[in-house]
């Protein structure tokens, strides 16, 4: 277990070091969500409709833009040959490794979804839902991320493969994430989708580290 | 092949591999490989570019599989007990498995986390190796020898018994390759086990080094 913890503070360090790569899938994040209010005009009803939806689907791209670094480099690099040759179970290290990515690159977006809401007039209920329903929905969409990461590791311009193989995994997050959202929004219980949400993310965390350390070494043969 | 009773009666210890193939792609690179690695020696794989020797090595650490026979450790065949492989195991490949980003300290740190072992004498590997002065740099900022040299680094302080180095004296300079000669010889009169790739000599002391010539390299 304290493996898992090492793995992510070194990864944490390494992110630091160079916070500019962080940056970009956040400004394009800002950026997308600030384009559809634009975009839509003043119509309140039409933006408190698509909002949710909207940041939703942002999040789902911003989040794809940071994956295709999560094993790139440490392939290149030959890090992922030492992760891959020591002793503890390489699904624990690689989970460490997801989770390093999903507190830099997906807690950001998060926290700033319920502030982009408001260019949408997204009522306060809807902006809570909205935090909640990401921050249960993300952890999934790094899991899967990362075992497309691992497939696409050992391949020149794979980033339209990564796109392909993650993106039809991630419509039942998007679907519940959008839809709680909006229900809240419209003053209803999201008990229902929240819960299938939580399920969705469950049933990842237990599934794809397993498929992450199988995806890692099938790359590395 | 002897029968697996006589095997166990032997206690056959250390890295064996039988009859292996090795491809790389749609290209067969060598066939019908045998060989055994034994505590105190040292296996040198020579033999022209693109023969198979990096193959090899990443074959008998587990990171390929090979196309046909099998490697066995301590006379149980590797698939079945990667991870006991792997406690045991201190791999150096070409690319150097270093963090542009952290410096030297950092890294090694982690590899000791890594390996399990625990990283009291990393001061004294690193004044050995000459980095006290890059130790704090990032690596990005190191110079091609000065990264081999953390690289050798991770590998002689991991206290694993079997190291696997693909082409060790590559980058370094006259003093280093002697230095790094004369910690092979330790390691190997300490029983430890070395399995590297080299096309200069090597340095080790003749009775326990057995040099593999692989053949080949046919376009």
């Amino acid at each position: 277990m304290s493996i898992f913890f090492a793995v992510i503070k070194h990864d944490l360090a390494m992110a630091f070091r160079r916070w500019s790569d962080l940056a970009m899938p956040l400004v394009f994040f800002v950026i997308v969500c600030t384009l559809f209010p634009l975009a839509l005009g003043q119509d309140k009803e039409l933006l408190q409709a698509v909002g949710p939806g909207a940041i939703w689907v942002a999040a789902l791209l911003a989040t794809l833009l940071s994956l295709n670094t999560l094993f790139r480099e440490d392939f290149d690099d030959g890090s992922l040959e030492q992760l891959a040759l020591s002793e503890h179970p390489l699904s624990v290290l690689l989970l460490g490794k997801t989770a390093a990515h999903w507190l830099v690159a997906e807690v950001p977006l998060v926290l700033l979804a319920p502030l982009l809401a408001l260019g949408f007039d997204i009522p306060a209920a809807g902006r809570e839902a909205l935090l909640l329903t990401l921050l249960i929905g993300t952890p999934t969409l790094s899991l899967l991320g990362s075992v497309g990461a691992a497939l696409t590791a050992g391949l020149r311009r794979a980033s339209g493969l990564l796109a392909v193989l993650i993106l039809p995994l991630s419509v039942p997050v998007l679907i519940f994430g959008a839809r709680s959202a909006d229900l809240a929004a419209r003053g209803q219980s999201i008990e229902g989708p929240l819960l299938l949400l939580g399920g969705i993310t469950v049933l990842a965390l237990t599934l794809t580290p397993f498929a992450t350390a199988a995806a890692v070494r099938v790359t590395l043969d | 092949m002897s029968n697996a009773s006589s095997d166990n009666l032997r206690q056959p210890t250390g890295l064996e591999w039988r009859q292996l193939a090795l491809w790389r792609g749609d290209r067969c690179l060598q066939k019908n490989l045998n060989g055994h690695l034994q505590a105190g020696h040292a296996i040198t794989l020579r033999g022209p570019n693109g023969c198979g020797k990096t193959t090899l090595i990443r074959t008998l650490c587990g990171l390929t599989e090979p196309e046909y026979g099998e490697v066995l450790w301590n006379g149980t065949a590797v698939r079945l007990q990667r991870a006991e492989l792997h406690a045991q195991l201190a791999y150096a490949g070409h690319r150097a498995g270093l963090k542009d980003e952290l410096t030297p300290r950092e890294n090694l740190h982690f590899a000791a986390r890594l390996s399990g072992s625990d990283d009291n004498d990393l001061a004294e590997i690193i004044s050995a190796l000459q980095l006290q002065g890059c130790a704090d740099l990032p690596v990005a900022h190191l110079s091609a020898g000065q990264k081999r040299r953390v690289t050798l680094a991770r590998v002689l302080s991991s206290g694993k018994p079997l190291w696997l180095m693909d082409e060790p004296f590559t980058h370094l300079d006259q003093a280093g390759r002697e230095w790094l000669s004369e910690r092979f010889n330790q390691h190997l009169r300490a029983n430890g086990m070395l399995l590297l790739a080299a096309h200069q000599d090597t340095g080790l002391e003749a009775h326990r080094e057995r040099v593999l010539e692989l053949q080949g390299g046919e376009p």
